[in-house]
């Protein structure tokens, strides 16, 4: 083994609470002690009480928790506003006259208008595509390379293990936003695909060391090792045994990732390096609210208001998801 | 405890490295002759531009180029600004302001999470600890421009209490920029804190030492709390190397003259030198960040000190 | 640093056992209901005594002990009723700092899994010494010298050079002697051991069990021996509590009890014990497993699961009928099951 299982090197702020799981004697907190399909029947005297799973219970878990239900709402409705912003305002948001620069919010401008004249609500509404879309699509390539590079790192271990980390390492070391900073500045067009790609490239390697070093834990499991000596080969115990247990704090943090994504992907706009006009995105829209503050703060706010639901809503649902997922805060 | 030393050291090379090559190669590698654009539309004979290429080594291959460079990082030399300043002085000039930004956001997320952390860590349930989670979550979702831009208006315009740009009221300009930059790290370290003190305070330990008929403020103060604070202190080593690309963003809202608006401003007007010389400084400080968190962790939990 | 102060109590009566639990019951309040841990618990323990307290994992063993020690997180768990008089005080009566003085100092307790019980980051020579400075504010130097002393004491070698160590780098029996060192630290009237040797190798164990009896011996403490391995018992008990499903059902001298159990899960425990002259037949468990402490079944708690069962068992809750020679039974038919015999 080239590592120790968790270095704090691994931190990375917000990492939430899919760090906390990491830290100290291997014992990660979210691996059932039967593995995902196992399923443990408790007969009391003649009385069947109940079937028990990770997955299932989480489930249930899920379903009762508050938080849960509050961050999924906001989803949905988030998720429905990107796709069919119709829904939601008819107005125009790429339909702007100047005579109507500026105007405070009204009846007819429910948010008021921007310097062009635009309908704030309208663009604030088609603002959440960009920021939804960009936020899935990063996470989601995000924690499918980490589980595939994850798994492998730490279940070959090894040659495979130490080269998959180094280069880890390095691309760990590029700060983020620097980072991004920079590729970003190679590229003559700075779409969603680019933006995408780049928050893809620096955000990969904190999950993949999360899976790995998740991936460590469960191996040492005693569940593995009977399989093992059951005649099980690599790939299945991958497949039934490894994953289902080692994804559970890659699945949270993913989900935080989203909102972290929408962040990165607004400080860039913000900053001028992300994606530019005419597109539209609330970074965007932050950025030419600052130097408005003082006369027409609702530029501000609105769109402020929205990315900060946004991102909370998603980091709300990771911890629902832990909660629900960790067998110890029963 | 030396040899894993000496093992980590090794492998912060490679990753030097492999960053800084990156880096380096798509500010240099990538089409765009700065030399020209620096020219503009002046009419510049190409003999001219060739020796300015020269003078920045342009002209060589690029892996030639990169090794000159390191070599001469190592000097301190961090080479010229395409317009003649000797980046190293710009670095000397810019560097201090955010030193003292990076410094203050530090000791202002220390303190009031740590605080934050223990009192909600310890009450679990209660009042105090529901307002630290929801609050928490709440600066974290809130992206840090966002909170800059916010705060600027609010405690700036609004109500006029702080400076909101430049550094010219002397160490008070930087108390809300400080307080900004720290106030996502912040956050974090009070759910940091609290979780891991509520983990502790239900571990085997506890019960054995509360068993040893040790007072409650000996059981919480010294066992538990010793041992809660392992992944906080190594969160608070690598947060050094986070503050200072929040500073990236901190220094263009407040207008702060630091190396964050600067890398930022260089990247623009297509300042390579100046780009590459930030760049491997705040990949520096994140590799030394990251390798010191390292050796805490070891430091502070004997266990790790077996590999 | 607080010296240990005389608790504020009437002079004991000659006749007072040493620990007398009375009739406790402990309750545990979650969200999915509320687990009865401990329904009616009775017994006492004297000077120079081994009580052992068998029962299976579950049958509210250990928390009735932590109740004795006071160290039951509370929410969610409350003791509902009952009493813990040590030297006639009822401790669940005192106040937490008088609490403070009798844990460890006179009533002293080891855990099962040392690994997890000793705090990882501290020396296990501050550990120890911590006994003396807190309790005793003896000076640094001189309760390090007594740590050294107290490891020799549990027979750990080299204990000079070792009490700079952490708990990680010892062995899984030195660990637990470590554990044992720090319960005999101030000279306890009570040990209450939470089963110390369930983690341990079988050589560990006995060598770990024997060191207890020894100790016992020097000083003439009492001690309450928490286990579900019959085995370990038979040599170091003199009496026996068996629990199940958070009631006494059976308590004996020890090898009266091995002779003729007098409980049907008494006698079910014993079957089970795999023997070397049973080899190449089939191993006789108990059928069934224990209840939900949620739903504990009514009448008697073992009822569903006993072939000695009638209809009144459904129904009525035994108590525990005396069985002569000082035993006592919680079933109806005691009688039918000690005259089967083993």
């Amino acid at each position: 083994m080239s590592d120790d299982v968790k270095t704090g090197s691994e931190l990375d702020p917000p990492e939430l609470e899919a760090a906390d799981t990491r830290v100290g004697e291997p014992d990660s907190t979210t691996h059932a002690a039967g593995g995902a399909g196992a399923a443990a029947t408790a007969v009391s005297g003649g009385e069947v009480v109940g079937q028990a799973s990770l997955w299932s219970d989480a489930w249930v878990e899920l379903r009762r928790s508050k938080l849960f239900l509050v961050s999924t709402f906001f989803i949905l409705v988030l998720m429905v506003m990107a796709v069919f912003p119709g829904l939601f305002t008819g107005a125009d948001p790429r339909s702007c006259s100047l005579g109507n620069s500026l105007l405070e919010p009204s009846a007819e401008h429910w948010f008021g208008t921007d310097i062009q004249g635009c309908d704030y609500y309208a663009r604030t509404i088609y603002g959440a595509r960009v920021s939804m879309l960009v936020g899935i699509f990063v996470s989601a390539a995000v924690v499918a390379v980490a589980i595939l590079l994850g798994s492998l790192s730490g279940y070959y271990g090894g040659l495979v293990d130490s080269l998959i980390t180094r280069v880890t390492d390095i691309w760990f070391a590029i700060p983020t936003i620097l980072g991004a900073i920079i590729i970003l500045s190679v590229f003559d067009q700075k779409g969603i695909l680019q933006v995408s790609l780049v928050l893809i490239l620096l955000g990969w390697p904190t999950l993949m060391r999360l899976m790995r070093s998740s991936v460590l834990s469960v191996k040492e499991m005693d569940y593995v090792q009977a399989a093992r000596a059951l005649g099980a080969g690599d790939r299945r115990i991958m497949r039934r045994h490894i994953l289902p247990n080692a994804v559970a704090p890659v699945i949270v943090y993913g989900t935080i990732t989203v909102g972290i994504a929408i962040v990165s992907e607004a400080s860039l706009s913000f900053l001028g390096v992300g994606l530019q006009l005419p597109e539209i995105s609330w970074g965007l829209m932050i950025n030419e609210a600052q130097g408005r503050v003082r006369n027409d703060a609702f530029l501000l706010f609105f769109p402020a208001a929205f990315l900060s639901v946004a991102v909370f809503s998603f980091i709300l649902l990771g911890d629902a998801l832990r909660d629900a997922l960790d067998p110890k805060s029963r | 405890m030396g040899r894993y030393l000496i093992r980590r050291l090794l492998q912060v090379i490679p990753v030097f490295i492999g960053a800084t090559l990156i880096l380096y190669f798509l500010v240099f590698a990538i089409p765009g002759d700065p030399i020209r654009a620096l020219a503009g539309d002046r009419p510049i004979p190409e003999g001219t531009l060739n020796v300015l290429r020269d003078r920045y080594n342009l002209n060589d291959p690029f892996l030639v180029q990169y090794a000159k460079y390191v070599g001469g990082v190592f000097t301190g030399n961090f080479g010229e600004s395409f317009r003649g300043r000797e980046v190293s002085d710009i670095i000397a000039q810019r560097f201090p302001v955010t030193l003292r930004l990076g410094l203050l956001a530090f000791v202002i997320e220390a303190i009031f999470g740590l605080i934050a952390g223990v009192l909600a860590g310890l009450r679990k349930g209660s009042f105090i600890d529901n307002l630290v989670l929801v609050t928490t979550i709440a600066v974290v979702s809130i992206p840090l421009f966002v909170v800059g831009a916010l705060a600027q208006y609010v405690v700036g315009v609004r109500l006029d209490l702080l400076p909101i740009a430049g550094i010219a009221d002397g160490w008070q300009s930087y108390v809300m920029p400080a307080f900004v930059l720290a106030s996502l790290s912040l956050a974090y370290i009070a759910r940091l804190t609290r979780t891991s003190l509520s983990e502790n305070l239900r571990a085997d330990y506890v019960r054995t030492a509360t068993a040893k008929g040790m007072p409650r403020s000996r059981v919480v103060g010294r066992h538990a709390l010793r041992n809660s604070l392992i992944p906080v202190v190594t969160f608070l080593g690598v947060d050094l190397g986070n503050l200072l690309q929040g500073a990236i963003i901190t220094e263009g809202i407040f207008n702060l003259p630091g190396i964050g608006g600067e890398v930022f401003r260089a990247v623009r007007g297509q300042e390579g030198p100046v780009v590459v010389g930030i760049v491997t400084i705040m990949v520096v400080v994140f590799i030394v960040a990251n390798l010191v968190v390292d050796l805490l962790y070891a430091v502070l939990d004997p266990r790790i000190r077996y590999e | 640093m607080t010296a240990t102060t005389p608790l504020a109590s009437p002079p004991p009566s000659p006749t007072a056992h040493l620990l007398e639990v009375e009739d406790l019951h402990v309750e545990f309040r979650t969200r999915r209901g509320t687990v009865n841990a401990v329904n009616g618990v009775s017994y006492t323990l004297d000077e120079r005594e081994t009580l052992a307290i068998l029962g299976e994992s579950g049958s509210g063993k250990s928390v009735s002990a932590q109740a004795v020690m006071g160290i039951i997180d509370s929410p969610p768990g409350f003791v509902t009723s009952g009493s813990i008089r040590y030297r006639g005080t009822d401790l669940l009566t005192l106040p937490e700092r008088d609490l403070e003085q009798v844990r460890g100092a006179k009533i002293a307790m080891i855990f099962q899994d040392a690994l997890s019980a000793l705090n990882p980051v501290f020396r296990v020579g501050w550990q120890l010494a911590e006994m003396y400075r807190v309790h005793t504010g003896t000076s640094k130097g001189e309760a390090r010298e007594k740590a050294i002393e107290l490891m020799d004491r549990v027979r750990i070698p080299s204990a000079r050079e070792r009490i700079d160590s952490y708990p990680h780098e010892f062995s899984g029996g030195m660990r637990q002697r470590v554990m044992i060192a720090m319960a005999l630290a101030l000279d306890p009237d009570i040990i209450i051991a939470d089963e110390p040797t369930t983690a341990l190798d079988v050589t560990v164990q006995a060598q770990i069990m024997q060191l207890l009896k020894d100790l016992q011996d020097e000083s003439g403490l009492g001690l309450i021996l928490i286990t579900h391995d019959l085995g370990v018992v038979a040599d170091v008990a003199d009496r026996l509590a068996v629990m199940y499903a958070g009631k006494l059902v059976e308590t004996a001298e020890v090898h009266e009890l091995y002779r003729r159990p007098a409980h049907p899960y008494t006698k079910g425990l014993m079957a089970s014990i795999p023997r070397t002259d049973q080899k190449g037949t089939r191993l006789s468990p108990i059928v069934g497993s224990p209840p939900s402490l949620m739903r504990i079944p009514p009448g008697c708690s073992f009822h569903p699961r006993c072939s000695y069962r009638r209809d009144n068992c459904k129904t009525d809750v035994p108590p525990l009928y005396p069985v002569g020679g000082g035993r006592a039974s919680a079933c109806h038919y005691a009688e039918e099951v000690m005259a089967d015999g083993r």
